[in-house]
């Protein structure tokens, strides 16, 4: 039993250093002074404070935060619906449309978005065009860890707030949606990091106009690479850790009062 | 009882409008965003190709005498008479299938120790799986060009064993290994999760009746953890295989040019040589291969073919 144990560890312990050891590369470099990521020559803010100058980063980095909370503004709503409509009335079709976009390869829903604005909604691409693919994919999300938690509750809580003579609405407003509101956090959070997050749909979807992040990034890391780029990476890591810390802190504390 | 219930919630008219009220509105979303552009897809892989990118016209111009107009299923005629695509097509499920394969012996000791952990470690060392994924993808992308570029030190340490071999060096970045590195890495929680989902409802009374009557460690592993988890590694293999066969931007960003996938092909179809039709018809043959592997993951993961022993 011991032997194994130190067999599972080793390898585990490679594991989490096979994951974590490219992401502390990047935020290291970006505090590098020099212009290749080779050699560490001294510490520097310098890339930061080219980022900071840098106009169409930040324009892009305005953008990339409408749109992502605009689609999860969206998605959070319908995707709750999506949730509690499978749950409750155990639809056939909806789960199916709801579910496939999350499961199939993300090029798939981008490039059928995109034939679609262009030749059924005449749509100039733009940043409409990308609330709509974010929200599309977001909502199956949404719909997951909403059902998830609605799964885990006791039925008769509904079934008495009926018996009690509440009405659908009230049952609704007073008793499912408070008890189902981590979830809904938990799912709008994640919408925002997996639109902030998202390269491939908003590449397929995206127009000429306006500046997006994960275009600028995608357009830096080909065509010139400087550590600015592990500048911007560090924070949007930064940011994400954030949202999940929240998001931990939420669920936890809601743990907590459903022990008492 | 549940019989009662359904006919009383069938009743209610006020349900009844609650029902469409709470399922309308994603139905219909869904509908128009995601039904409605798949179905336009299939349609345009049946047109011709625009004169100048986009589509011809699906009516006969007026006073038109030739040319390409109306439906037509040339392009799937294309895509198979050119054996280059079938290749490419073959070259994508291999990728898929090994990175899966890399992405299992990583994840299952993983997830086995995982599994196996005290209860109250086990969510922290979860989220030391899911925190890297959610950084930005492109970000995890990224972080191996400075790894295997020319530069970094891993590349002199490979370069400086394998000269004292006597090989010569090797450029790891834009190489079907860097591709194989970045899709592994890009994916393989997908791969923790599922099996550790598995691993932790197993019951460990099992083990000490295997140990009891007689099975080292290995045949405990073997004969006992491994079949049961088989549901587990069949979902997470249809997770990792799925999204890397069709995958650009991996081999977009760490691929040299001769490691073309699907979603190269695909992407460079709309964004390149402007040829929707053909670009649909590829994007439709990628959609039956990702059916056809769901329902084989979904037929392997049913019940009844984990062996009993």
């Amino acid at each position: 039993m011991r032997r194994s144990n130190i067999w599972l560890w080793s390898a585990a312990a490679l594991a989490y250093a096979f994951l974590y050891i490219p992401l502390i590369i990047v935020v290291v470099y970006s505090f590098n002074d020099s212009k290749l990521n080779a050699e560490w020559v001294g510490f520097t803010l310098s890339w930061y404070v080219a980022l900071f100058n840098n106009q169409e980063m930040l324009i892009a980095a305005r953008n990339s935060l409408i749109i992502a909370v605009s689609a999860s503004f969206l998605a959070t709503i319908l995707g709750t619906m999506a949730g509690l409509a499978i749950h409750r009335y155990k639809l056939k079709f909806l789960p199916v449309l709801a579910f496939t976009p999350v499961a199939m390869p993300e090029i798939l829903l981008g490039v059928a978005l995109l034939l679609f604005f262009l030749q059924v909604l005449n749509l100039t691409l733009g940043m409409v065009s990308i609330i709509i693919a974010h929200t599309t994919f977001c909502i199956g999300f949404v719909a997951i860890i909403v059902r998830a938690r609605l799964q885990g509750m006791d039925e008769s809580i509904f079934e008495a707030a009926r018996d009690l003579g509440a009405s659908p609405w009230q049952t609704f407003r007073l008793i499912t949606l408070p008890l189902i509101m981590p979830a809904v956090v938990a799912g709008a959070l994640m919408s925002f990091t997996l639109s902030i997050d998202d390269f491939v749909i908003t590449f397929f979807t995206k127009g000429v106009g306006e500046p997006i992040l994960p275009i600028q990034i995608y357009t830096m890391i080909k065509v010139a690479v400087t550590p600015e780029v592990n500048a911007i990476s560090t924070l949007l890591m930064l940011l994400t850790l954030t949202m999940i810390i929240i998001a931990a802190k939420l669920d936890s504390g809601i743990l907590r009062r459903e022990a008492k | 009882m549940p019989a009662l219930f359904s006919m009383i919630k069938g009743d209610s008219k006020a349900n009844r409008i609650a029902k469409w009220l709470v399922s309308g509105p994603p139905l219909l979303f869904l509908l128009v965003f995601f039904v409605a552009p798949s179905l336009i897809m299939l349609f345009t892989s049946l047109r011709f190709p625009g004169e100048f990118g986009g589509l011809a016209p699906i009516a006969a111009p007026a006073g038109a005498v030739h040319g390409e107009y109306g439906l037509t299923l040339e392009t799937y005629q294309f895509f198979f008479s050119d054996i280059l695509y079938a290749e490419i097509f073959l070259k994508s499920f291999a990728v898929a299938a090994t990175s899966t394969l890399i992405c299992l012996v990583m994840a299952y000791p993983l997830a086995l120790l995982i599994a196996r952990s005290e209860k109250r470690f086990r969510n922290l060392m979860v989220l030391l799986v899911v925190l890297p994924f959610a950084s930005n993808f492109l970000i995890r992308i990224y972080a191996w060009m400075i790894i295997l570029g020319p530069e970094s030190v891993f590349s002199h340490f490979i370069n400086t064993v394998l000269g004292v071999f006597g090989i010569a060096p090797v450029t790891l970045l834009f190489s079907s290994f860097a591709v194989l590195v970045g899709m592994v890495y890009v994916h393989l929680p997908f791969m923790v999760l599922p099996l550790y989902t598995n691993l932790e409802k197993h019951d460990p009374a099992l083990l000490d009746a295997a140990q009891d009557l007689g099975a080292n460690a290995w045949q405990r592993f073997w004969r006992v953890t491994w079949p049961l988890s088989l549901p587990g590694v069949f979902s997470g293999s249809a997770l990792v295989f799925i999204p890397v066969l069709g995958m650009f931007a991996v081999p977009d960003i760490l691929g040299g040019t001769g490691d073309i996938l699907i979603g190269n092909l695909i992407k460079d179809q709309f964004l390149g040589t402007r040829d929707w039709p053909f670009g649909s018809t590829l994007s439709i043959m990628l959609t039956l291969a990702v059916l056809a592997i769901t329902a084989l993951a979904a037929w392997f993961a049913r019940p009844a073919a984990i062996p009993k022993r």
